[in-house]
């Protein structure tokens, strides 16, 4: 699978950000990871608000990778303006956050996750999630047109 | 971080018993631990997660952590049934994964909208299978976390 995918990654700590980037390259993976780094410029992103309203640029994803505890928006209100306020009921999203509280689990489930994962701690367990997410995904999955 | 390992009890509903079968096979020979209830049409999958019509027991039929599911099916339909679990509060957080041979764009647009997590096409071969479920087994089972069931 070589087409270039567009993942969207929310999360407030770029040092993380540019861990996944680099393990996406190790792994070979064609993917272009779009950053952004709280719940508000998730939102504005999606919802093609200024300053990502150029899509040739700032194309939509097609996939999204969402951190819970975040400035301004937090995950859980990123989820419920996704699926309620722009009615993107298609666009799968991952939860990828520290948190294995079961309340945080099914309260992202209720707000309309797609699946749940928490951040490996360590290079290797980022290494290997990258690789489950890819084959999982962009490998077997069928995306809406 | 991979969560230590739990019995996860996976329901799969198809009407074509020949598919169910080659699931579990290759569910065998790809992945261990895995408990696979199978049904045969949209009621009987609704009967089971409620626990009905023959399904009353949770020893010998679990709570499923998530669904597998056909669209094409008797009775009801995979949209119908989800459709029915996504309107009942204490079914709609269930991960339900459509495994249809279907590859409309048609289809796969109308799952999503009703609740899917996700859209799997049946492949041909068996070998191509095994590796669809060793990644679904990766994917759900190894670094997922499932709704805490209660």
């Amino acid at each position: 699978m070589n087409k270039l995918e567009h993942i969207l990654l929310a999360k407030d700590n770029e040092d993380y950000a540019l861990l996944f980037q680099r393990a996406l390259q190790t792994a070979r993976i064609q993917a272009n990871l779009l950053i952004v780094r709280d719940g508000k410029e998730a939102v504005d992103y999606l919802a093609g608000a200024e300053p990502y309203a150029d899509r040739t640029k700032h194309p939509f994803p097609k996939l999204v990778l969402l951190d819970l505890k975040m400035p301004r928006m937090d995950g859980f209100e990123v989820l419920s303006a996704v699926r309620q306020r722009l009615g993107f009921t298609r666009l799968p999203v991952i939860v990828l956050t520290h948190s294995d509280n079961p309340a945080d689990i099914r309260r992202a489930y209720e707000l309309g996750a797609t699946s749940y994962f928490q951040k490996p701690d360590s290079l290797e367990g980022l290494d290997e999630m990258i690789h489950v997410l890819h084959a999982y995904w962009l490998k077997f999955n069928h995306f809406p047109e | 971080m991979p969560k230590l390992a739990s019995p996860v009890s996976i329901l799969i509903a198809d009407d074509d018993a020949q598919d169910a079968m080659l699931v579990q096979m290759a569910a065998q020979r790809a992945a261990v631990g895995l408990r696979l209830e199978c049904v045969t049409d949209g009621e009987q999958a609704i009967d089971y997660l409620l626990g009905r019509a023959g399904y009353e027991d949770r020893k010998t039929h679990p709570f499923p952590s998530m669904m597998l599911l056909d669209l094409k099916m008797p009775r009801l339909s995979g949209f119908d049934v989800l459709d029915f679990v996504r309107r009942k509060p204490e079914l709609r957080c269930l991960p339900i994964v459509i495994f249809s041979s279907s590859d409309d764009p048609k289809d796969i647009k109308r799952a999503y909208e009703s609740g899917a997590n996700s859209y799997l096409c049946k492949p041909h071969s068996s070998d191509d299978l095994s590796a669809l479920l060793k990644a679904l087994q990766d994917y759900w089972c190894k670094f997922n976390h499932f709704p805490p069931q209660h």
